[in-house]
């Protein structure tokens, strides 16, 4: 009796997202200070006070009475309350996804397009000078820090040339953060494409499919590029997970209210039940990226559909 | 040859960078005749049929001389365009490599029907039911329900007639098969070189069979041509040139045929090695390994001879 691929993988995350979840949970238990004194945020209380705020966290249960609640709430998405707002951890995460949403699928956008652009381009003429001006550029674009770059394009097209406005929650707001993140992340794919695709073009097959009379572009698009492509699936796949989680530089300089600036806010008041759940959010939301690429893989290539069969 | 040539190749010469790799190449294949090329690993057979189909990588390949008429068409003078609409239809190509040439994230179905969508302008189902059809012709069984199966899930064997199913699909008058079966088992070897040899009668298309295996040519070929480093050095009818090889290199490649040894003997081999190309002198590459050469073999290069029984050698058999 055996499932389907895919209905292997799915069931497979399930043993990650408990291992993360404890982590989050023994990192916790690490931290110095007393989470009742934290919760009041230093308001000086009686020790009735302290006993009853105790209970009410459930922080007089023994610890292991602590972590099953606590997994067992997170399998449910309840993330508990904040500090200093008092509001469900998970509406306040949900109120702060979309600017964060936005910006890694602007950030993404960009950076496919020019990245695959270049990378092809590189790839099928090496050492020619598209290559040559490609590869250093995009080491500058991997290497530039990307406040810098921010502020740079505030600067020249928000401020100069006024062609965009750099603040705002308009699609045109969106514009020179994405571009911002968009830069990063073409140089590193653009990187990548190309060396799969300077390999894929020596394969015996891409001769077949010249013998068979296809077009140059046929060829590339067709033949080559389906198999060059896996290693720039990853490396998007995991990037994109990691902005979902707030793209913590480029938020501030564009002052977007994301994940990213909120983390920075938790941290700075010790919002310990918003920094975990914020944790979890993102570590979460890694592992279901992760799933879904491996998904797209069996897609894209039959062996490693068969492999997992 | 009265007729007029299916495919003409004339002294062609390829330089892999500035190191010549084939020198003065020619022959001639006739409508639905085949010819067989051999020599030794390296010796330029694979080189001359890929630059037939302009297919050898450049750089570092480079077509220097020559012409390779197809049909009257000179292919090395065709744009890109001209070039590709004989590619596939007019001139089929199998590899060495079954394993390797097919794309793996394909089903064979698509990769059949590919060509015939392009050269034919078919729809997709109608290049499917001609797929079908294609591997009913070179012996999958079951053909239809193999049209969206992946490559890694046929046997090199299978895999090789799915190459040739390609190859045919426009029903090309010329086929060149490089090695097709070197690289498989010896009971495949036989029902591929079997498939191969049916379908050009029925197509009725030539054939350039490139193989090191002389047995494969005894049997297979109309005429053979034979090629030491670069160069043709005999070519003549297949009956003929097995019954009476001339060139002494040809004599001693026949000498080295199992068959043609008693069972239980040490097979004999042609001592020295192929020299590199910096190292040849003015004369017969092969004088520096021939047991037969007399002083002007090493100081002047042999002249090709006319056909029927072309011949570079001063010291013939």
């Amino acid at each position: 009796m055996t499932m389907p691929w895919f209905i292997r993988r799915i069931l497979g995350i399930v043993p990650t997202l408990f291992l993360t979840w404890s982590i989050v949970f023994g990192v916790l238990q690490l931290i110095p200070g007393d989470p009742v004194m934290l919760a009041l945020g230093g308001t000086p209380a009686s020790d009735e006070v302290l006993d009853n705020e105790r209970r009410r966290l459930g922080l007089d249960q023994p610890v292991y009475i602590q972590y099953l609640t606590f997994l067992k709430k997170m399998a449910v998405g309840d993330l508990g309350n904040g500090y200093s707002s008092k509001q469900p951890v998970s509406e306040m995460i949900a109120a702060r996804m979309r600017p964060s949403l936005e910006l890694a699928l602007g950030g993404l956008l960009v950076g496919i397009v020019l990245g695959v652009a270049l990378g092809i381009a590189a790839g099928l003429r090496p050492h020619g000078w598209i290559d040559t001006a490609m590869m250093s550029s995009a080491l500058v674009g991997v290497s530039l820090p990307s406040f810098w770059i921010g502020m740079l394009l505030i600067y020249v097209f928000g401020l100069q040339l006024e062609w965009v406005p750099i603040l705002g929650d308009g699609i045109d707001a969106l514009i020179l953060p994405s571009i911002t993140i968009g830069l990063f992340l073409a140089g590193g794919l653009a990187r990548l494409i190309r060396s799969a695709l300077i390999e894929t073009m020596t394969q015996d097959y891409i001769r077949t499919a010249h013998s068979k009379g296809l077009s140059a572009v046929r060829v590339v698009a067709k033949h080559a590029m389906r198999n060059a492509i896996i290693p720039p699936i990853t490396l998007l796949g995991l990037q994109f997970a990691v902005l979902i989680g707030g793209a913590v530089v480029t938020e501030r300089v564009f002052a977007r209210a994301g994940l990213g600036s909120m983390l920075i806010d938790a941290v700075l008041t010790k919002d310990i039940p918003l920094v975990q759940g914020l944790v979890v959010y993102t570590t979460t939301a890694y592992i279901v990226i992760n799933l879904l690429l491996e998904l797209l893989y069996g897609i894209v290539d039959p062996r490693i559909r068969s492999r997992r069969a | 040859m009265a007729e007029a040539p299916l495919l003409a190749v004339e002294s062609l010469s390829v330089a892999m960078g500035v190191t010549p790799v084939l020198e003065d190449v020619s022959f001639r294949i006739a409508p639905g005749e085949t010819l067989g090329l051999v020599g030794e690993s390296g010796c330029g057979k694979s080189v001359t049929a890929l630059s037939i189909m302009r297919l050898l990588p450049n750089p570092p390949g480079r077509i220097i001389g020559g012409r390779i008429l197809f049909d009257g068409t000179d292919m090395l003078s065709l744009d890109i365009g001209a070039l590709r609409a004989i590619r596939g239809d007019r001139i089929g190509m199998i590899f060495q490599e079954p394993m390797t040439s097919l794309n793996p994230v394909y089903t064979i179905g698509d990769q059949i029907g590919e060509s015939l969508i392009f050269h034919r302008g078919m729809n997709g189902r109608t290049a499917r039911s001609e797929t079908a059809k294609l591997l009913d012709l070179v012996g999958i069984p079951a053909a239809r329900n193999q049209l969206d199966r992946y490559p890694h899930e046929l046997s090199g064997g299978q895999r090789q007639r799915v190459m040739i199913a390609i190859a045919l699909a426009c029903r090309p008058r010329l086929l060149i098969a490089d090695e097709p079966t070197t690289a498989l088992d010896v009971t495949v070897q036989a029902q591929i070189l079997d498939l191969i040899g049916r379908l050009r009668h029925e197509l009725g298309m030539a054939v350039l069979l490139i193989t090191h295996d002389l047995g494969v040519v005894a049997e297979f070929c109309d005429r053979v041509a034979v090629m030491y480093a670069g160069r043709i050095v005999e070519e003549a009818p297949a009956a003929q040139l097995f019954k009476q090889p001339r060139h002494r290199y040809t004599e001693a490649l026949l000498h080295t045929m199992p068959a043609a040894n008693p069972p239980g003997r040490k097979l004999p081999s042609i001592s020295g090695t192929v020299p590199a190309p910096a190292d040849r002198g003015e004369g017969c590459i092969f004088a520096p390994r021939c047991g037969f050469a007399i002083p002007r073999c090493a100081n002047e290069l042999p002249p090709l001879t006319e056909p029927p029984h072309r011949l570079r050698c001063w010291n013939p058999a």
